[in-house]
């Protein structure tokens, strides 16, 4: 959709589909809650804070080649500091523009520090490590109740306030203007503003100097080094510019969310959060969107099994919940044989993998291959 | 401009699967009114056995009803269970939550985690339909001050309490290990009976932790071990206290073991084998054999979905104390179902269930069990 | 004092289970490099067949002896389990042989979806317990207890990895391994069938992952279908501590492993002052891995791959 955009034919037509996209994203929501259901406008929520998130371990997994499995440690971090400074917990009440660049700031710091001593890692070397590190984020926000109760443990903590905005309070239903906004509407305006946001910021990293030299790192380090980039601090930028994304993202999760516990920040959303990137096309802003709304939707709409057996055959045959798991993973390797560059590659990428010509056939031998 | 049509079909696809998701609303069949109730827990992940032992108690109470025939305002009525996966994680379960509350249910019986079922009652609260949930314990989830937020299981407070007396009191305890499984549910229980216990002038030697996921617990007891207490309790659940007694036996730690409802069913002797003999448990509420429809219950249980693992008495008896309510309210609508809850006063397979102020069952006697023989012999009941 | 050897014998046993399942991570990676995330899930597998065949078994005839039914059990399992990795292998790794290695990564990981929920169809969502029929016998050594098949499991782990190493160093399928993982190409310009020796590597790995199943089970007296992931996660960490691909490294990092776990959770309290307990177990064993890691980054026995980016 985006690719579209971007290569329009004329001004014109580039000017059409812009306001056509806008004007879709703008009532998307309220079409949505009309053609299905409220739960949907969640899921689309939820879709965006996913998009968020993709879209900052795509730096550091697209960008710069640096396979992180550990990456929900910076979503936590952002949604418990969100916690600490805006729930009964400690009694603090700061609002959230406040909260979200100390949340962003913090993430970043650990992403400094998870970086700075993997750097001479690899590949599954550095896979392994970011995991552990993850566990590790995850291991003391379960444990550190005691001896000061700093995270509340696996309690979580419980009524954090919402995102207010000029005195209208994100978590209630309310009417302006003559029309009825839900919370799961409001946030997805939130979420949508910042999402456009990391979009922006994305595409003009990718095209910068710095995602020039991520790039060339991602391909060949030595040469890379050898041109005269500082691998050193370029990588680490990679590091810290993802989770500065991630912990944004944490925060907003934990405002909308009311309630966090460490149970939401597992290595499998680590996991999903790379599927994400992989499926839709790696290092490809619109195919890491795409990755990102699709799984999370399609789980959801997995849901429905249950509801069309009933419609066709009458009464549930297979218990939906007993499939739809399984349908995931079927669709994850299915995806990955059929289409292993994702579902809207870049064209370099796409090109690479449908090699015709003898470079191209080097080039993907080399192409996020850490061991070349 | 291939990527613009193949967004707009996925997009339709999308559409297309939430429509037909969305088509059936409360339609009338053979003239009775239908009215959905909702039923959470995880049926995917490591705890899906319990998940689904939850929803089939639910169903069993919504089959055996819909069977008697219930008509309310005069109007027949026919309930309906709509079964959600909540996959114990908790942006999911307010996902499920709300699917719930678009979908109109009249009430949910759920979740069964206590992590899933604190924000999915702030969408149900929202909604203004009541919620109860069988399993939930943490004491936060009826502390919110909602109003239609209750539970037919006493909370970690009450159990803790009882345990931690009970071990000191009446099993002599003096030197109490205690270990937990760092879930909302074992860390609870377990920091209620340190307290209680601690009260009751018992000494903690060592706390010792491990996770949902674990097995091996050699490391623990063999620390434990060399503490000499002459009591091990565990806050957690039958896949871990089942080995967790068997290693303790092939360790040669003599000391007592002592636990919650979570470990006290018959998964828990199937797996500890015969680490199991001498083990004490708790179960709230009276012994299922000795409630009047307990052993029947058990049968009809055991003829439809096998034998119970563990808190399916419960999902049932939260079925039938929303009917009971509904029957009073003589009518489905949430807000008179709510205005009746508080006055519940009914006799359930648990149970005697009347809720206090907050929606935490009153009273409630806790059972101890012990396991003598392959099978658990009650020692008493506590009020 | 006695509780020191406790703890290591603790660890002893929990890293000799941990090495077996590492031994199927490292050996496919080292010929493919392909972090094969479906190993732990054919090792519940292993775990699950077994116990069906045992409980038929017993319930033909409950007197059979209970050494002979868990033979009978594995002698299933293992067969079952190398048609099972022949298959995952054929069907979702050769396509992707040739494309980016995060694409195969992310088949392992459906993979392992697809499995466990499959087993969840299956066996059910029960934890199913292992049935006590193999005779136990308790010794104590130093004032600690060892049984007889805590033992046998150290002993069987030692001669696997024995028996594995004799194989790639001394067997022509040995040296057809190696000289895959070296170079794909050269390897079949040599006359090496490539497709054979990894349909090999894995059909291998398979049946010691079965045989660590049914041993894990019988240990911990139960089998989950959930119960391949977390096993599978640490025998993967024990992997990369030794240095991944190499057998030794697998052996070495999967017992340091488990030998790290049981003392972390035993004395790490003690070395904080009671700041950090036994929940900081985990901690502890990723933070010795990450150490390990800064110091030498191709693990404990790993080579040094020179920095060819």
């Amino acid at each position: 959709m985006l690719e579209f955009l971007r290569r329009p034919r004329t001004r014109a037509q580039a000017r059409a589909a812009i306001i056509l996209l806008a004007v879709l994203l703008a009532v998307l929501p309220f079409l949505v809650e009309a053609g299905l259901s409220r739960s949907w406008v969640r899921v689309l929520d939820f879709a965006l804070l996913y998009v968020i998130l993709a879209l900052g371990l795509n730096i550091v997994v697209g960008y710069a080649g640096l396979l992180d499995l550990g990456f929900v440690a910076f979503y936590a971090l952002g949604a418990y500091l969100y916690a600490w400074l805006a729930s009964p917990h400690f009694g603090l009440h700061l609002p959230f523009w406040a909260i979200l660049p100390l949340g962003a700031t913090l993430a970043g710091v650990f992403g400094v520090l998870l970086g700075a001593p993997t750097l001479r890692l690899r590949g599954d070397y550095l896979a392994i490590v970011t995991l552990g590190f993850g566990e590790i984020i995850r291991i003391f926000m379960n444990n550190l109740n005691a001896p000061v109760n700093i995270t509340n443990g696996p309690q979580g903590i419980n009524l954090i306030d919402p995102v207010t905005i000029a005195g209208i309070s994100f978590g209630k239903t309310q009417q302006l203007f003559g029309i009825t906004f839900s919370s799961a509407h409001f946030y997805y305006y939130l979420f949508l503003a910042f999402t456009l946001v990391t979009v922006f910021i994305a595409y003009r990293l990718q095209d910068s100097r710095i995602g020039r030299a991520w790039a060339a790192i991602r391909e060949d380090e030595v040469a890379a080094a050898a041109m005269g980039i500082n691998t050193r601090n370029i990588k680490l930028l990679a590091f810290a510019m993802g989770a500065v994304f991630g912990g944004v993202a944490g925060g907003l999760f934990a405002a909308f969310q009311g309630f966090i516990s460490p149970e939401s920040f597992t290595l499998w959303e680590s996991i999903l959060i790379l599927c994400m990137i992989v499926l839709g096309g790696m290092g490809h802003i619109p195919g890491v969107i795409l990755g990102a709304v699709l799984l999370t939707v399609l789980p959801e709409a997995l849901r429905y099994l249950g509801d069309w057996q009933r419609a066709a055959v009458g009464e549930v045959v297979v218990d939906p919940g007993d499939l739809r798991m399984l349908l995931f993973g079927v669709a994850l390797v299915l995806m990955m044989i059929y289409r292993p560059e994702g579902l809207i590659p870049s064209r370099q990428r796409k090109r690479e993998f449908h090699a015709e010509d003898g470079v191209a056939a080097q080039e993907q031998a080399s192409l996020y291959d850490s061991r070349a | 401009m291939r990527h613009a049509r193949r967004i707009g079909f996925i997009l339709t696809l999308g559409l297309a699967m939430g429509l037909t998701g969305c088509g059936q609303k409360t339609e009338n069949t053979d003239g009775a009114q239908i009215v959905r109730i909702g039923s959470v827990a995880p049926l995917t992940g490591p705890q899906a056995h319990i998940g689904k032992d939850n929803d089939n108690g639910a169903r069993l109470a919504v089959e055996e009803i819909n069977a008697q025939g219930l008509t309310l305002g005069g109007k027949k009525v026919r309930l309906e269970l709509l079964s959600e996966d909540d996959q114990a994680d908790p942006k999911t379960a307010t996902i499920v939550a709300q699917k719930l509350v678009d979908a109109g249910v009249a009430a949910v019986i759920g979740h069964l985690n206590s992590g899933t079922t604190i924000p999915a009652s702030k969408y149900y609260h929202d909604a203004g339909i009541p919620q109860i949930s069988p399993s939930a314990t943490a004491i936060a989830y009826t502390a919110q001050g909602y109003k239609n937020a209750y539970r037919v299981m006493a909370n970690d407070e009450q159990q803790g309490r009882v345990l931690g007396l009970y071990a000191v009191q009446k099993l002599m305890a003096r030197k109490i290990a205690i270990i937990d499984d760092r879930t909302a549910y074992g860390q609870g229980l377990a920091d209620e009976f340190e307290r209680a216990a601690r009260a009751a002038g018992a000494e903690i030697v060592t706390r010792e932790y491990t996770n949902d996921r674990a097995t091996d617990f050699t490391a623990i007891l063999t620390a434990i071990k060399g503490k000499n207490p002459d009591l091990v309790f565990f806050g957690g659940m039958d896949p871990q206290a089942g080995p967790m007694a068997q290693q303790m036996k092939r360790l040669g730690l003599a000391a007592r073991f002592l636990g919650g409802d979570g470990m006290q069913n018959a998964n828990f002797l199937k797996l500890a084998g015969e680490g199991a003999e001498g083990a004490i448990a708790s179960s709230p509420g009276l012994p299922l054999d000795a409630m009047p429809g307990g052993p029947a219950f058990k049968q009809k249980f055991a003829a439809k979905y096998g034998q119970i693992q563990l808190y399916a008495p419960y999902a049932y008896d939260a079925v039938m104390v929303l009917v009971d309510a509904m029957r009073r309210a003589d009518s489905p609508e949430p807000a008179k179902v709510l205005a009746e809850l508080p006055k519940t006063d009914y006799q359930g397979v648990t149970g005697q269930i009347r809720f206090d102020a907050k929606g935490d069952i009153l009273g409630g006697a806790v059972t101890l069990y012990q396991a003598k023989g392959g099978v658990w012999q009650v020692l008493e009941t506590i009020q | 004092m006695e509780i020191f050897v406790q703890q290591l014998i603790n660890g002893l046993v929990l890293g000799s289970i941990y090495a077996l399942v590492a031994l199927g991570y490292t050996m496919v990676y080292g010929i493919l490099e392909l972090i094969n995330f479906a190993h732990g899930e054919v090792t519940m597998m292993g775990a699950m067949v077994a116990l069906t065949v045992i409980g038929l078994l017993l319930g033909l005839n409950p007197e059979l002896p209970g050494l002979l039914v868990v033979l009978a059990g594995v002698l299933i399992a293992v067969p079952a389990c190398m048609l099972l990795a022949f298959a995952i292998e054929k069907v979702a790794y050769r396509p992707l042989r040739r494309a980016p290695r995060l694409a195969p990564l992310i088949t392992a990981i459906g993979v392992s979806i697809v499995l466990q929920n499959a087993a969840m169809l299956i066996w059910g969502r029960q934890y199913i317990s292992f049935p006590q029929i193999l005779p136990q016998m308790s010794f104590t050594v130093l004032g600690a207890h060892v049984t007889s098949l805590q033992i046998f499991i150290v002993l069987l782990c030692m001669t696997m990895m024995a028996g594995l190493w004799w194989l790639v160093q001394k067997t022509r399928l040995g040296r057809a391994m190696r000289a895959t993982a070296q170079s794909k190409e050269v390897a079949m310009l040599m006359g090496v069938d490539i497709d054979r020796v990894i349909s090999a590597t894995f059909v291998i790995g398979a049946a010691l992952a079965a045989i660590a199943g049914v041993l894990v089970s019988a240990y911990y007296g139960l089998a989950h279908y959930y119960m391949g992931f977390m096993l599978g996660l640490k025998a993967f960490s024990a992997a990369v501590l030794g240095g991944i691909g190499n057998i030794a490294g697998a052996m070495l990092g999967g017992l340091l492993l488990g030998i790290i776990e049981a003392l972390g959770a035993g004395y790490i309290g003690d070395f904080t002052g009671g700041f950090l307990g036994s929940h900081y177990q985990d901690v502890f064993a990723f933070f010795v891995l990450i150490l390990v890691l800064v110091f030498r980054p191709s693990g404990l026995l790993g080579e040094r791959v020179a920095s060819r980016a």
